[in-house]
C-alpha cells in the first residue's frame, strides 16, 4: 500500500503551505523519517520527513506551488507500486496493469482533501468511536503520521466530559462573526447609522454584583451577537407593532386535505408554510415592506427572501433564510422550511443559509404566545409574529361560530412604513390566509 | 531469604524433590560424578548416590527412552539433555512416545517425566550450543513446555514439573544460569504450570517474553520508563499449555502487543501469541501485533560480532517498545 504524503498543518492557524523544494526526485529511494521536502508557511521553511520508507512514486505538487493543508503532495511506496484510487496513476505502459485500475481513476483529477486526513483507524479506536459517538475530526492525532491513537481518543473523551458545562470547543458555523445578517457584528454593518443615531448605544453597565448564591454564566458568542443585534435594531429603527387576527378555517381544511399528499412527496406541511406563502403574496403586492432603509433612499429588494426565526432553546436563536421564496410552490416552501429547520436544530446551517433575508417571520405561537412585539431583524423593514392557533368564538354574520384563529403581529420600521401602509400589508396577509384555496 | 543464581535454584529444586520422593531420579550425560557441564547437579551424586543420579551414554534417544520406561514403572525421572541443540536425536521418543503414551493407552500409562535442557545463545557457543528449540516442541498436545526466567520461578516451576503426571520439557536459559539472580525462599513452594505472570505493570505496550528475553525485556522496560513509556511485561513461563487469559487481558488493556524471543522469527513461538491476540483481542488493538525475534538464519554464529548481531538485547527490545508506543 503506497503512503500518501500530505501537506502538514504546521501551526494552529496555518491553512496552506508552499512546496519550496523537493529533496528527493521521483523514483529515488527514501528511508523512514528522511527529509523529503521543504515547506514554507508564513516565511518559515520547515523540512518535512517521509512517514514511510520506499521510493518516491510520484510528486503531485510541484515546487513553488501553494496548496491547502491536507492536500496530497506526493506518494511513497515500493518500486512499481500503483498509487491508490484518487491519486495520480503512473503510466506503466502495461495494459494488464491499466485494466486493473478502475476506469474512473485515470480521469479523476487529484482534488485537495476536503478535510484533514484521519489516517489509519485502529480497531480499538473504531470501537471507542462507535461506543461514544466521537467525531474523529475533533480528535488530535499524536501517533505515527498524525494517526489517532487509543490514547488520543480517550484523552478527547476525557476533555469532552469535563467540558459539559462550558461552550463547545469548536464554534458552530452560525456563530462565526461576519456571516449572516442577524449575527453580523453590528458595528460593521451599521456603523454609520449607529454613529448618527441620537441614542447612545453603549448599554448601561449593570453592576456585576453576584451574591453568594448567584452564578455568573459567561456569555456565549451567539448570545452576545443576539444582544448586540437586538439593541442595535431597537436603537436604529422606530418600532411600531400592529396586530390583526386571521380565521384559518380554510388553511386548516387545506392542510388536512393535503398533508398526506405532501408527506408522500417527502414534505411536512406545517402551518409555518402557509404563513410564509401568505407573507410572500403580501410582499409582492406591497414591495415597500420588502425593503431596507438607507440615508440615500429606500432600497426595495427585488428578491423575496424569507427569514424563519428558529429557536435553539436556551442556546439562542437562528434565522435561516428561504431564498427566492416568491419562486416556490407550496411544496417547495414546505421542503425549504423543513430542511432549514432541521439543519438549524442540528447546527448544520451553512453561512450562506443565514444571509440575505429581506423579511422575517417569527412563530412565537409554538410556545403558546398569542401576540407579541417582535424586534425587526435589521436591515429589514418588518417582522411578522405568528401567535398560537386557537379555536375561538367569533361572530360571523351575527351568529356565533367556533373558528381556528390566530393573531398576527407585525412590527415595522416607522421610518419606512406608516401605520396605514403597514396595516394594508398585514391585511393582505390575513386576506390570503382567510381565502386560502 | 537467600539470593541465588538461576542454576542454584534449579539444583535446589532437584535436591528437594530427590529428598521428598524416592521415585525421583536424574539421568543424563555427566550429571553424576562431574555434576553436569553447567554444574546443575553438583553434589547430588554424592548426596543421593549413583542409583539416583545416573551418568548416561552420549545417546539422547536413550536418555529419554530410559526416562519413559522408568516413568511407566512409576518412577519420576528427570532427564538432562546437555544442550537443547542435542535434543533432536530424542525427538521421536519425546513426540511419538512420551507425549502420546497416556492418550493412546486411554489414560492408563501416564509418563510423569521431566526433560531438562539448557537452551539459547549469547555464550559464544556457536551453532551446536546456542539453539532455541521451544517452537519445535510447543506444538505437541501431551507435552508441556516450561521456560523459567528467574530463580524463584525456576525452583517453583521445576518442582511442579517433577510432580506433574505429564511429560514436561523444562528449557533453561543457559546464558542466565549465573547471570540471573534472585531471592529464593528456602521453604517448600511450587508454582503451577500453565500460568503466565504480569511481571511489570504498564499501560502503553504489552511485551510478552520468556526465559532470557524476559530478563532483557524487564531491563528494556525500565529503560523506556524513564522516557515516559510504560510497558507492561508478561512472563509466559509455560509455553504449552499457554495462559491465554493473562495474555489477552494485557493486550486488551494496552491495545499494543510485542512478542520477544531469540528463536528465529518465522514459525517461532511468537506467531502463536500474535495469532491468539489478533483473534481474540482484535477490537481492542490500537496497533499491529509486533514480533521481535532472532533473524531467519540457520544458527547463532560463533563469531562474536555476528553473535551480537543475531542476539537480542535490552537496547534492541527498548527500540521495538519505543516504536510500538509511538505508533
Amino acid at each position: 500500500m503506497a503512503t500518501q504524503i500530505i501537506m502538514p498543518q504546521l501551526g494552529e492557524s496555518i491553512v496552506e503551505g508552499t512546496v519550496v523544494k523537493w529533496l528527493k526526485s521521483k523514483g529515488e529511494t527514501i528511508a523512514n523519517l528522511e527529509p523529503l521536502l521543504e515547506v514554507e508557511t508564513d516565511k518559515v521553511v520547515s523540512e518535512i520527513p517521509s512517514p514511510a520508507e520506499g521510493v518516491l512514486l510520484e510528486i503531485i505538487v510541484p515546487e513553488g506551488t501553494t496548496v491547502k493543508i491536507g492536500t496530497v503532495v506526493a506518494w511513497v511506496g515500493a518500486v512499481g507500486e500503483p498509487i491508490p484510487a484518487g491519486g495520480e496513476v503512473p503510466d506503466t505502459g502495461s495494459t494488464t496493469h491499466k485494466e486493473q485500475q478502475p476506469a474512473a481513476v485515470a480521469t479523476t483529477p487529484t482534488l485537495p482533501a476536503p478535510q484533514r486526513e484521519l489516517g489509519f483507524i485502529s480497531p480499538v479506536v473504531a470501537k471507542i468511536t462507535q461506543e461514544h459517538a466521537v467525531d474523529l475530526r475533533q480528535v488530535k492525532g499524536t501517533g505515527t503520521g498524525g494517526r489517532i491513537t487509543k490514547k488520543d481518543v480517550l484523552a478527547y473523551l476525557d476533555s469532552r466530559t469535563s467540558q459539559v458545562e462550558s461552550p463547545k470547543a469548536t464554534i458552530p458555523i452560525w456563530e462565526t462573526p461576519a456571516d449572516g445578517d442577524l449575527f453580523r457584528p453590528t458595528e460593521l454593518v451599521f456603523a454609520k447609522q449607529v454613529a448618527l443615531s441620537p441614542v447612545n448605544v453603549t448599554p448601561a453597565n449593570v453592576t456585576r454584583d453576584t451574591g453568594t448564591h448567584d452564578t455568573l454564566l459567561p456569555h456565549t458568542t451567539i448570545r452576545k451577537h443576539i444582544a448586540d443585534h437586538m439593541l442595535m435594531s431597537k436603537n436604529v429603527a422606530p418600532h411600531v407593532t400592529t396586530v390583526m387576527e386571521a380565521d384559518l378555517s380554510k388553511v386548516v381544511a387545506h392542510r388536512t386535505a393535503n398533508k398526506a399528499a405532501f408527506e408522500r412527496d417527502g414534505a411536512n406541511l406545517t402551518y409555518t408554510v402557509y404563513f410564509v406563502a401568505a407573507a410572500v403574496a403580501a410582499l409582492k403586492t406591497h414591495p415597500r415592506a420588502n425593503s431596507s432603509w438607507s440615508d440615500e433612499g429606500l432600497i426595495v429588494h427585488s428578491a423575496i427572501n424569507i427569514g424563519m426565526a428558529t429557536s435553539l432553546g436556551e442556546e439562542g436563536l437562528i434565522v435561516p433564510v428561504i431564498k427566492g421564496a416568491d419562486g416556490l410552490s407550496l411544496l417547495g416552501i414546505a421542503r425549504a422550511v423543513n430542511e432549514l429547520a432541521e439543519r438549524a436544530r442540528g447546527h448544520k446551517l451553512q453561512p450562506e443559509e443565514v444571509k440575505g433575508g429581506t423579511f422575517t417571520i417569527t412563530n412565537h405561537g409554538v410556545a403558546n404566545s398569542l401576540f407579541a412585539t417582535p424586534i425587526i431583524n435589521q436591515p429589514q423593514c418588518a417582522i411578522l409574529g405568528v401567535g398560537a392557533i386557537q379555536k375561538r368564538v367569533v361572530v360571523i354574520d351575527d351568529s356565533i361560530a367556533i373558528r381556528p384563529m390566530v393573531y398576527l403581529s407585525l412590527s415595522f420600521d416607522h421610518r419606512i412604513l406608516d401605520g396605514a401602509s403597514a396595516d394594508w400589508f398585514l391585511a393582505k396577509v390575513v386576506e390570503v390566509l382567510q381565502n386560502w384555496s | 531469604m537467600p539470593e541465588m543464581t538461576l542454576i542454584e535454584a534449579i539444583r535446589l529444586a532437584m535436591d528437594e524433590e530427590l529428598a521428598r520422593d524416592p521415585n525421583v531420579f536424574i539421568v543424563g550425560e555427566d550429571v553424576g560424578q562431574r555434576g553436569g557441564v553447567f554444574r546443575a547437579t553438583m553434589g547430588l551424586f554424592d548426596k543421593y548416590g549413583a542409583a539416583r543420579v545416573i551418568d548416561s551414554p552420549l545417546a539422547e534417544a536413550s536418555i529419554v527412552g530410559v526416562g519413559i520406561g522408568a516413568a511407566l514403572y512409576g518412577m519420576k525421572p528427570i532427564c538432562e539433555i546437555q544442550f537443547a541443540d542435542f535434543i533432536h536425536p530424542a525427538f521421536n521418543q519425546i513426540i511419538n512416545e512420551a507425549a502420546k503414551m497416556c492418550y493412546r493407552s486411554g489414560g492408563e500409562w501416564p509418563v510423569p517425566m521431566v526433560i531438562r535442557a539448557p537452551y539459547g545463545g549469547g555464550i559464544g557457543g556457536g551453532l551446536y550450543h546456542s539453539q532455541s528449540v521451544e517452537a519445535l516442541f510447543s506444538h505437541t498436545p501431551g507435552l508441556k513446555v516450561v521456560i523459567p526466567s528467574n530463580p524463584y520461578d525456576a525452583k517453583g516451576l521445576l518442582k511442579s514439573a517433577v510432580r506433574d503426571p505429564n511429560p514436561v520439557l523444562f528449557l533453561e536459559p543457559k546464558k542466565g544460569y549465573r547471570l540471573i539472580k534472585g531471592e529464593v525462599p528456602a521453604d517448600e513452594y511450587t508454582i503451577p504450570l500453565g500460568e503466565a505472570k504480569v511481571s511489570r505493570e504498564g499501560t502503553d505496550v504489552s511485551v510478552y517474553a520468556y526465559g532470557m528475553m524476559h530478563y532483557y525485556t524487564l531491563q528494556a522496560a525500565e529503560k523506556v520508563a524513564s522516557e515516559g513509556i510504560h510497558a507492561e511485561v508478561v512472563d509466559l513461563r509455560t509455553l504449552y499449555p499457554v495462559d491465554r487469559e493473562t495474555i489477552l487481558a494485557s493486550a486488551r488493556k494496552t491495545g499494543k502487543a510485542l512478542i520477544v524471543h531469540e528463536d528465529n522469527l518465522t514459525g517461532g513461538y511468537g506467531a502463536e501469541i500474535a495469532a491468539t491476540i489478533a483473534d481474540a483481542a482484535f477490537t481492542d488493538l490500537d496497533a499491529p501485533v509486533k514480533r521481535l525475534a532472532g533473524p531467519d538464519v540457520p544458527a547463532v554464529p560463533f563469531s562474536h560480532p555476528m553473535q551480537d548481531w543475531f542476539m537480542l538485547n535490552p537496547e534492541k527490545i527498548a527500540a521495538a517498545i519505543r516504536e510500538l508506543a509511538r505508533y
